[in-house]
């Protein structure tokens, strides 16, 4: 079955209600001079457990931010988080105490960021640093700590932990120093793992080692993953599900198969064709014009309707909601009927569309 | 243009293959533009309380490589490989520790004085960094004008106000901006215009060699093929010459005629693009290529990982430098050559040249059974990355609501 040829899905013999973290609409705004920033407007999804999640967009499209929101790691003012539950294990994490919270973080969820230079201190030995989570999370003595360090260092694949714990990041290579970001990480086998943009700092044949090294402990421990990027290639190869994000939305969500394969929202669509790929020497890329907007300024109706080569009358006035989506899983008008407009032209009609004549901003 | 149905044409199944094989018009002519010669740059380590010389950084250690009229020439490698410090020697950014580059038969690295400035009109340079690159106090205008009050002269009159302002909107025309950009400073564009502003800058002294150092990576995917159609449009419209520097794959596989394949300092395999992504001969090529992630879900690879990272090149592993990560080496039992003598890049066949001691032990047989592409069961044959999503894309929302 095509299926298998994805990531597999751990969380797929489980039931479908064991739900780990359930967001729902959650709105992270900041409030800076010049106006407010809708960073992230209104997203809900859910992991199961074990269940492998890819939230792919391009650069501010309120991915990040939906992840720190997560932790809880933005500073607030100038953040907001204006509404929204983050159930995690049928506790709200927005109406947890500072207190309570830290009890969570780095315990039962664990983040991995994209720079693992300046998310590592650097003056302490990554020793300490590991055996802090620990020592803090688990109540283990310094020396059981260590040892635990050194046990989940040589996990991620360190040669020779004994000495490298003794060690400064500045000592490292950053494919190394990822994969001590990682060993932190896992240090307190956390139910949910964060990753935000983990390879993206590195080299592609270190990026393929931190690919396979996230892949087989998530596999050997059963930890969920939530994995942040914007490489489609990543993806593809690491989970099982997908959502897609634009402007601070979901706009579309499925089965990695569903979404790469056949793209429903125009975004995904255009996203999915601008990749330079093997067989397309000498054809132009296809690109979506124009620029994401301008984030004090978004445009009524869709948020993609200006740079979309099938936008029609609804697009331009309603904002399509995936929560009300039908058929669900698609934030477009060209799929959910628009209340009070005909329905779209499909088919054949959208296909012979603008895209194809190679839009050029 | 017409690019969705250049895509449809081009989506039927092209199997491991991929490449279309059709070089791009560059190639059209055997002229040779740019030629390198062993080239060398080292960088001084300095080190103790005297602050005297403890070693080098051997970044580019003995290059050479031709770029013909016309073609793109792709550069390829991990950061740290010495790719940039290559380009940048090469139009004379940096100094060469030794060797011997020309371009169109005048030579680069003895040019001194007005002899050098005037040979810079010939070779420019698109840097990766599109906000780095753009001095932020001074307004388009400038940016792009400044290279042209270096280079006026009487015959193109570019000391003129007027004369230059009018080429600096041509140009900003050309790129796809509008002219009266001109006023504007660098915070007022997005990371794609300023992008497009490196560019006019580079081509407004009217270049036929162009140096492009990773001048998509910091953008958006969207973006990046903006990019990508627009250095191909003015590479027709203005008859350039490209050396493209880029450590993604996939980008220099779609741009490139030729491609050379860097590690630590040194070339370890070139050829036609073709060529060299169907039958690799490199084991470092075979690697590099393997961990490409695919973004069509139905191919299955067998991931060739490379062991640890790459060796510093301030001392750089004796014999070939590739021989402490290499998997044929291991494969064949660690002949001791490797580690006692450096293999020198050869010609294997057609202009294709690879440094290996053991390059003909690669066959097509093993490179499938290293890293075999398995293409799973799926509705289309095609490749979803990027051409299948053609105009059969009609099946998307035909079968969506269902």
């Amino acid at each position: 079955m095509s299926l298998s040829m994805a990531a597999p899905d751990p969380a797929a013999d489980r039931p479908a209600n064991d739900i780990l973290l359930d967001v729902r609409d959650l709105r992270t705004y900041f409030h800076v001079m010049d106006g407010t920033v809708r960073a992230v407007d209104g997203v809900s999804f859910s992991i199961r457990r074990g269940q492998t999640l890819g939230m792919v967009g391009e650069s501010g499209c309120g991915k990040s931010v939906t992840a720190l929101s997560i932790m809880r790691l933005l500073d607030i003012p100038p953040a907001e988080i204006a509404s929204g539950e983050i159930i995690f294990e049928g506790r709200d994490l927005l109406k947890l105490s500072e207190d309570e919270m830290r009890e969570v973080r780095g315990n039962d969820i664990a983040m991995i960021f994209q720079e693992p230079m300046t998310s590592l201190n650097p003056v302490f030995t990554i020793g300490d640093q590991i055996a802090e989570a620990v020592m803090l999370h688990q109540g283990l003595s310094r020396k059981e700590a260590w040892d635990k360090a050194i046990e989940s260092l040589r996990a991620v694949g360190i040669n020779n932990p004994e000495r490298r714990v003794k060690q400064y990041p500045h000592e490292m290579s950053g494919g190394m120093r990822q994969r001590v970001m990682i060993a932190m990480a896992l240090s307190c086998d956390p139910k949910l793992l964060i990753a935000d943009e983990p390879t993206t700092a590195l080299d592609v044949t270190i990026q393929a080692q931190i690919l396979e090294l996230i892949k087989e402990v998530q596999d050997r421990t059963g930890t969920a993953l939530l994995l942040i990027t914007h490489d489609l290639g990543v993806v593809a190869e690491t989970v099982h599900d997908i959502a897609v994000m634009y402007a601070g939305r979901i706009v579309e969500r499925g089965t990695v198969e569903e979404v790469l394969l056949s793209p429903k929202h125009p975004y995904t669509e255009g996203l999915i064709r601008s990749i330079p790929s093997r067989g397309m020497r000498g054809q132009r890329l296809n690109v979506i014009k124009g620029t994401v907007p301008n984030p004090f300024n978004m445009p009524e109706g869709c948020n993609f309707a200006p740079r979309c080569p099938y936008a029609f009358e609804p697009c331009w006035t309603l904002d399509p909601r995936i929560e009300e989506a039908d058929p669900p899983d698609v934030a477009c008008w060209l799929y959910t009927p628009a209340p009070g407009f005909p329905a779209p032209k499909r088919g054949a009609g959208r296909v012979a569309g603008e895209l194809s004549t190679g839009v050029r901003s | 243009m017409s690019a969705g149905t250049g895509g449809a044409a081009g989506t039927p199944a092209v199997p491991v293959s991929g490449a279309t094989g059709a070089a791009g018009p560059g190639a059209r002519s055997g002229e040779v533009l740019v030629s390198v010669r062993d080239l060398v740059k080292y960088y001084p380590i300095y080190g103790g309380i005297l602050r005297r010389k403890v070693g080098d950084v051997k970044a580019v250690d003995g290059v050479s490589f031709e770029v013909r009229r016309g073609e793109v020439y792709g550069l390829v490698g991990e950061s740290g490989c010495g790719k940039s410090t290559l380009g940048k020697t090469l139009i004379r950014l940096l100094e060469p520790t030794s060797g011997q580059a020309s371009i169109g038969g005048e030579e680069i690295f003895a040019k001194k004085g007005n002899e050098l400035r005037r040979l810079r009109r010939r070779m420019q340079i698109i840097f990766q960094d599109p906000v780095g690159s753009l001095n932020p106090r001074m307004p388009v205008s400038d940016i792009i004008g400044e290279g042209l009050i270096a280079q006026a002269d009487k015959e193109n009159r570019w000391g003129d106000r007027k004369v230059r302002d009018k080429r600096v909107e041509d140009y900003l025309e050309a790129v796809g901006l509008r002219r009266d950009y001109t006023r504007r400073y660098p915070h007022e564009f997005s990371g794609g215009q300023r992008q497009r502003i490196g560019i006019a800058r580079a081509l407004v002294l009217d270049p036929e060699f162009v140096v492009c150092d990773e001048p998509v990576s910091a953008l958006d995917v969207s973006i990046q093929s903006q990019i990508l159609n627009l250095l191909l449009d003015l590479r027709q419209a203005f008859g350039l010459t490209y050396l493209f520097i880029a450590h993604n794959l996939s980008v220099v596989q779609y741009l490139s005629d030729r491609v050379g394949v860097m590690y630590l300092g040194k070339l370890v395999e070139e050829s036609d693009v073709a060529e060299l992504y169907v039958r690799p001969r490199h084991p470092y090529t075979i690697a590099l290529l393997s961990a490409v992630p695919e973004p069509d879900p139905r191919i299955r690879k067998k991931r060739l990982v490379l062991k640890g990272d790459v060796p510093s090149p301030a001392a750089p592993p004796p014999g070939c430098r590739f021989h402490t990560r290499c998997w044929l080496r291991e494969r064949l039992g660690n002949p001791v050559e490797c580690e006692t003598r450096e293999p020198l890049l050869l010609d294997i066949g057609a202009g294709h040249r690879v440094a290996c001691h053991f390059a003909d032990q690669v066959s097509d047989s093993l490179v499938s059974e290293v890293v075999g592409r398995q293409v799973g069961p799926g509705p289309a044959a095609g490749p979803a990355s990027g051409a299948a999503a053609g105009p059969t894309a009609s099946a998307a929302p035909a079968t969506g609501p269902a």
